[in-house]
């Protein structure tokens, strides 16, 4: 009976929803608020990870928006990809990309994915994400914090 | 026409109980939740992609999405949801109905199979472990309804227990009540048999089945698994508080109340359920046996109450 009184206790603890974000792409199927993602750690520190995980914990609530993470590219409309590409991960992302039915979208998450950031001029590094698959949404950070992440969702959601 | 009109707020509906269910656990949870729309949109977008065919399957993997959807259909127009006597009474037999459940559980199974995935593999071995333990549940526990009603046509079940009201509260009907119940999250996939939500493809059992399907199928077969569960609901609901239920050839007033009647306890059914499983952990796999044959000894107690009781008002 505890679990009970403390959901009562705590009520609703998510973030209050700022205003949406004027959309820079349209949504890759034209339905709005629908967007499953398959996120694809490439090379990356698990910083993001972790500010990945809080996009879409129970503070910032990225599901209600309309974007969810899911099990298997085949049900996803695009990438959520992370980390500098290292050679081992170049294939596996491109395979992954070439799963997803289209219209599909790539959303690159942090410096790493964006420009290479810290890891750069790695010897194990072919480069940032762009340089293997077509990015269509950037969001800079090192790591971004979950309010971007989810303001870059929003771009791409419309919602 | 009451058939007709079950088979179109199945179809209908199906994505509000989904929505509706994960509404509550959001709001359960203190997040906003994606709203109860939520699934018609996924729906919309998920028919405007792109169809694969993953390399080397064969047209097994091609129709078990209709044969889900298709079968799951037709129990929605033979059971008495809305108004008793269908069109197909003969065949709205517990049996019948026991089988078309089944026919879609194998006909995904056979597809994660065609796959040749390892993922589909492991999912069609968990799924058929568990329908193994759960169709002989439920033929029991309904067989343990249907001997007060001497039938084993629904139907007749139902209009014997709205003939009948206090026969609800009987130790055979109690206990099969609640094996249903239990088979009932096992066969549509909810905790704490299997979590619909998982994105661990270790953990999956239904969603592990699918992992292939993209696009219109996708989309078919997440509506088949969400019609599977209003109906499961439905039934559940009728069979033991049947009130509501327009009789057989029912006016058009009879059927709207019949309507509202189960789309509130079918609601009510859903927002309990959902609710339930924010307590609740998923078993782990080699546990789950153990809960489906306690289901079992409940649905075997309930015919031998049932049959004992039978014998001594008569």
């Amino acid at each position: 009976m505890s679990w009970i009184g403390k959901i009562r206790r705590v009520g609703r603890i998510v973030e209050p929803a700022q205003n949406a974000p004027e959309t820079t792409i349209a949504p890759p199927t034209g339905v709005t608020g629908s967007l499953q993602l398959r996120h694809v750690d490439a090379g990356s520190c698990n910083g993001c990870e972790l500010e990945i995980t809080g996009a879409f914990s129970a503070v910032y609530d990225a599901e209600r928006y309309g974007a969810r993470l899911v099990a298997s590219p085949r049900h996803a409309d695009g990438l959520l990809t992370t980390g500098v590409v290292t050679h081992n991960m170049r294939q596996p992302l491109l395979n992954t990309f070439h799963a997803v039915p289209e219209p599909r979208v790539v959303i690159a998450v942090g410096d790493c994915a964006c420009n290479g950031g810290a890891f750069a001029d790695g010897y194990g590094v072919v480069g940032p994400v762009g340089d293997v698959v077509p990015v269509d949404v950037e969001v800079p950070g090192c790591p971004p914090t979950p309010q971007q992440i989810i303001t870059a969702l929003r771009k791409v959601t419309g919602r | 026409m009451a058939a007709a009109l079950q088979v179109v707020a199945v179809l209908a509906g199906a994505p509000l109980v989904m929505g509706g269910m994960r509404q509550v656990r959001a709001r359960l949870e203190g997040r906003a939740g994606g709203g109860i729309g939520q699934p018609y949109r996924d729906l919309r977008k998920l028919l405007r992609k792109q169809q694969i065919t993953p390399q080397g399957t064969t047209v097994v993997f091609a129709l078990a999405p209709a044969v889900a959807a298709g079968s799951t259909l037709l129990i929605a127009a033979i059971v008495p949801l809305i108004a008793l006597g269908s069109p197909l009474d003969s065949a709205a037999d517990l049996f019948g109905v026991v089988g078309l459940l089944f026919l879609g559980t194998v006909a995904l199974t056979l597809a994660a199979l065609d796959t040749g995935t390892a993922f589909g593999g492991m999912g069609s071995s968990r799924e058929i472990t568990i329908a193994a333990l759960v169709e002989p549940t439920i033929l029991l526990a309904v067989f343990a309804l249907s001997i007060p009603a001497h039938s084993a046509n629904l139907a007749a079940i139902v209009s014997a227990a709205m003939q009948n009201p206090g026969q609800v509260f009987s130790p055979g009907s109690v206990l099969a009540f609640v094996a249903l119940v239990i088979v009932t999250l096992a066969e549509t996939g909810r905790l704490p048999v299997d979590n619909p939500s998982t994105h661990l493809e270790v953990t999956m059992i239904h969603p592990a089945m699918v992992l292939e399907y993209a696009g219109p199928k996708l989309a078919v077969v997440e509506w088949a698994s969400g019609m599977r569960l209003t109906v499961l609901l439905a039934l559940l609901a009728n069979l033991f508080l049947p009130w509501g239920v327009a009789a057989t050839d029912p006016s058009a007033l009879g059927v709207l109340l019949g309507l509202a009647a189960i789309t509130v306890k079918v609601a009510v059914l859903a927002s309990v359920l959902a609710a339930g499983e924010v307590f609740i952990a998923k078993l782990r796999l080699f546990r789950v046996p153990e809960l489906l044959a306690g289901s079992f000894l409940l649905a075997l107690l309930a015919v031998t109450a049932s049959s004992f009781l039978a014998t001594t008002t008569q």
